[in-house]
């Protein structure tokens, strides 16, 4: 039979495939988000101590049951650094993604609405910003107007916003040949009716997955800018800024940069990984 | 070069009382549940045994089990299935890859899926040859170019160095089936084989198989289809819900059948004998009298439409020449044509979801295709459309009742409260068959007729007077498109409404047409009362059109 009669028996089988049990994977990867989000909101709930109390009694200690990541030069509580630095890391990681992702669906339903010489143009531009390098753009700007997390979180937002802008054009391509916006035309809805109800929100609807994914990206390019000295400066407790602090004595006390590295690709996983789960589900509820 | 013509693949000596295939209590069930229920069949050298079904009958798993292609998920068991003395039950992978292709050859609906599109359609041909190991590779290409040629495939030698999607889908079902009895196998299964082709080119198919069947070839044939049946085979099994309800040679089970649920299929065919009955629930009950058609002035006028289109390639090609009709209160106008004909063309422009290149659209004699979108705007409650796939029309995040009350809203009374909208939305669900239960459902859970008549509701919504139904029963199985057909005629008798019906089927274009258009290649070639167009054809292709038409009746 033709694609279009799905049987009751297929529909009922894939409903059934969405409310899969949680692979462990997912579930571990749940588990790291849920402790991201106490430590944003509430951090002191996950450690006592302060991340800006200097102890010089104690600098320089490896990991041990009182110090499970070890303390810094300035005998600072490596995890408690860590857990406060988790606002600013993720705050960096959601804003550059939420503005590549405005940037995105501006530039992406203005090219795929407006089809034509705009698309042309639109298209080769974003081409061509896809092209350069992320990081190259990011140093450009921080060049320009000097380290600071708001610098951080727009150089990492339009650094990605193209890629993103390709796949939101895309989307909108396909959505608008969909037999839906014709009917919805035929039944003599308007034009920006038709965008508002059926357009948008089906052209939007697969990339939430990918903004997970993009998430988990913006945090490690965030890092990767502070460990080179780019990003927030070091007495903040965020995680590029960890890494870009324990540097110079990353032959003597290694732990200084392995924690907080583990840390940052720990969260990329696990955002990463629920992503990738959330796009799967979505792929297969939309038929 | 040896020319290997179909009089050389007679297997000497097959004795047609002797089964080729035994099938005994055959059971195949997914995951605990038994979508075929213990069927036994034989197959005979040079006769061809048709099953017969809707979808969910199990036909289709069927004939993937006689090529072991069930897949991993099925449990298949059966007291005997032996093909040519060998049983099949106890077979290994390996042995099953043996075996297909040599000697049971598998003709799928889908030839544009079954064919690789990257590989030339001679390599595809020749696959089951190099598989099995004949010849060397050069003869195998000379062999593949024979059998296209065999196939009524002209110049065989281009286009066995096309890709599939470069063929149309007649010449792409003609190459499978060359593929298929490219070893000359005693046992060809055919699932669906025509269903996705026009009826000229059907005719062509169905021609070739019984060519092969004449040579001594064993066919057993998967189809929906019962005139399709009519035309091939010798014996017919039925199945309903993973059942064989009735079993027979093919006059009895088509001219006098004993079991009810064949009754009623054959009875839901509709065809010129359907004219003015009702085809669901019992069949051949006369329908109430008809409201008569309003001849005054008609509601929807076209007047020499052309659409013309400029490929790639910079060549124009006109897809609508010159078209012209009148559709009056009431009446239902047909459009039939094969695919490419321009008639989807003709219902978008009638629609104005299409400018036309040059001609114009009236609607109640005033200006329609002309007009500024802005004010075609709120014109377009008057004209409802309804398509083929209807779960596509259908945007994915929307249940049954905001689809409805959507619709609604577009109408001469838009509902004034929530309350308003969810009881006339509920009600005109109840006016398709529908109910408050389907209220709240995503379409993606309904069924396909079900879908198609939410379809209907929205497409009566606004209370239009003209509908166009763009091959509106062309997805569903016979006895439900017999019910949709059924709803469309009431609703007609009930309402006034006008339709604008385009189909590919004949049958379905005579019994619900009063006016017929018939297209080809953008022009309307002939025109007139159904009766006129079906009796007393005028034009060539008209003519050849109703001689490709398999019928249950021989005419």
């Amino acid at each position: 039979m033709s694609a279009a009669s799905v049987s009751p028996a297929a529909t009922r089988a894939r409903l059934a495939a969405i409310r899969v049990q949680l692979r462990p994977a997912t579930a571990a990867s749940l588990l790291v988000v849920a402790f991201l989000a106490v430590a944003v909101i509430a951090p002191s709930v996950l450690t006592s101590g302060s991340p800006t109390t200097i102890d010089l009694q104690h600098t320089l200690l490896s990991p041990s049951f009182s110090h499970v990541f070890g303390t810094d030069d300035a005998g600072r509580d490596l995890y408690t650094r860590a857990v406060y630095g988790a606002r600013e890391s993720l705050g960096i990681g959601l804003g550059a993604t939420g503005l590549a992702m405005a940037i995105a669906i501006l530039l992406g339903f203005a090219a795929g609405l407006a089809r034509g010489i705009v698309d042309a143009v639109l298209t080769r531009i974003l081409e061509v910003a896809f092209a350069f390098p992320v990081l190259l753009l990011a140093l450009l700007l921080i060049a320009i107007r000097g380290p600071s997390v708001a610098t951080e979180i727009v150089a990492v937002g339009i650094g990605s916003a193209p890629g993103y802008a390709r796949m939101v054009r895309g989307q909108v391509l396909h959505v608008r040949q969909a037999g839906y916006i014709e009917s919805a035309v035929a039944l003599g809805h308007g034009r920006w009716v038709v965008i508002r109800q059926h357009l948008f929100p089906n052209a939007i609807r697969p990339l939430v997955a990918v903004m997970t994914l993009g998430v988990g990206q913006s945090i490690v390019w965030a890092s990767g800018l502070a460990f080179l000295g780019l990003g927030v400066a070091p007495p903040s407790p965020e995680w590029g800024a960890l890494l870009d602090a324990g540097r110079d004595s990353i032959t003597t006390s290694p732990w200084l940069e392995i924690m907080p590295g583990l840390v940052i690709v720990l969260v990329a996983l696990a955002v990463t990984s629920l992503g990738r789960t959330l796009q799967h589900r979505l792929e297969g509820a939309a038929r | 070069m040896t020319e290997v013509t179909a009089s050389e693949r007679v297997s000497l000596g097959t004795d047609p009382d002797v089964p080729l295939l035994a099938v005994e209590n055959l059971r195949v069930s997914f995951g605990g549940h038994e979508v075929v229920r213990g069927i036994s069949f034989t197959a005979h050298p040079g006769r061809c045994l048709a099953i017969v079904g809707e979808s969910g009958s199990g036909k289709s798993v069927t004939a993937r089990t006689l090529v072991g292609l069930t897949g991993s998920g099925a449990h298949v068991r059966a007291d005997r299935i032996e093909l040519d003395g060998i049983d099949l039950t106890t077979q290994s992978e390996r042995t099953w890859r043996a075996i297909r292709g040599r000697d049971i050859g598998f003709v799928l609906q889908d030839a544009l899926g079954s064919l690789d599109q990257l590989r030339r359609v001679g390599d595809e041909v020749a696959e089951p040859l190099r598989v099995h190991g004949w010849g060397t590779r050069a003869s195998r290409s000379r062999k593949a170019i024979e059998l296209l040629g065999s196939m009524g495939v002209p110049e065989p030698a281009v286009k066995a160095r096309q890709r599939p999607y470069e063929l149309s889908g007649g010449l792409r079902q003609r190459a499978l089936i060359a593929s298929a009895i490219a070893l000359d196998p005693k046992l060809i299964v055919a699932d669906e084989p025509t269903t996705a082709l026009d009826v000229t080119v059907q005719a062509q198919v169905l021609d070739l198989l019984a060519e092969a069947k004449a040579h001594g070839t064993s066919i057993i044939l998967i189809s929906h289809d019962l005139s399709v049946v009519a035309r091939l085979a010798d014996e017919v099994a039925v199945m309903r819900d993973g059942e064989v309800v009735e079993h027979g040679p093919v006059h009895q089970v088509l001219r006098r059948p004993r079991h009810a649920y064949t009754q009623a299929l054959l009875d839901a065919i509709p065809s010129e004998h359907t004219r003015g009955t009702r085809l669901s629930r019992g069949g051949n009950v006369p329908q109430r009298s008809r409201r008569p058609v309003d001849r005054g002035r008609p509601v929807l006028e076209a007047r020499h439409l052309t659409k013309v289109y400029r490929g790639p390639d910079r060549v124009d090609r006109t897809v609508v020449d010159d078209v012209s009709f009148e559709l009056f209160g009431g009446e239902t106008l047909g459009i039939v044509g094969e695919s490419g004909s321009g008639k989807t063309t003709t219902a978008r422009i009638a629609l104005s979801l299409l400018a036309p290149t040059s001609g114009e659209v009236l609607l109640h004699g005033e200006s329609w295709s002309t007009l500024p979108p802005r004010r075609r705007r709120p014109l377009r409650k008057r004209i409802g459309v309804v398509y083929q796939d209807p779960l596509n029309s259908f945007d994915p995040r929307w249940s049954v009742g905001r689809i409805t009350i959507d619709a609604l809203t577009m109408g001469n009374r838009p509902p004034s409260s929530r309350a308003e909208a969810r009881e006339r939305a509920v009600r005109l669900l109840e006016q398709v068959g529908l109910g408050d239960q389907h209220f709240d459902a995503a379409p993606l859970r309904l069924s396909g007729g079900q879908r198609q008549r939410v379809a209907i509701a929205r497409a009566l919504a606004p209370e239009p007077e003209v509908i166009v139904c763009d091959e509106p029963v062309s997805a569903l199985d016979v006895s439900i498109q017999a019910q949709v057909l059924d709803l469309l005629t009431d609703l007609q008798d009930e309402l006034g409404v006008s339709y604008l019906f385009i189909s590919h089927d004949l049958g379905v274009i005579h019994h619900m047409s009063d006016r017929i258009l018939v297209m080809k290649d953008g022009q309307v070639v002939e025109s007139g009362t159904a009766d006129d167009v079906f009796r007393r054809p005028q034009h060539p292709y008209t003519q050849r059109l109703l001689t490709a038409l398999p019928r249950l009746v021989p005419a």
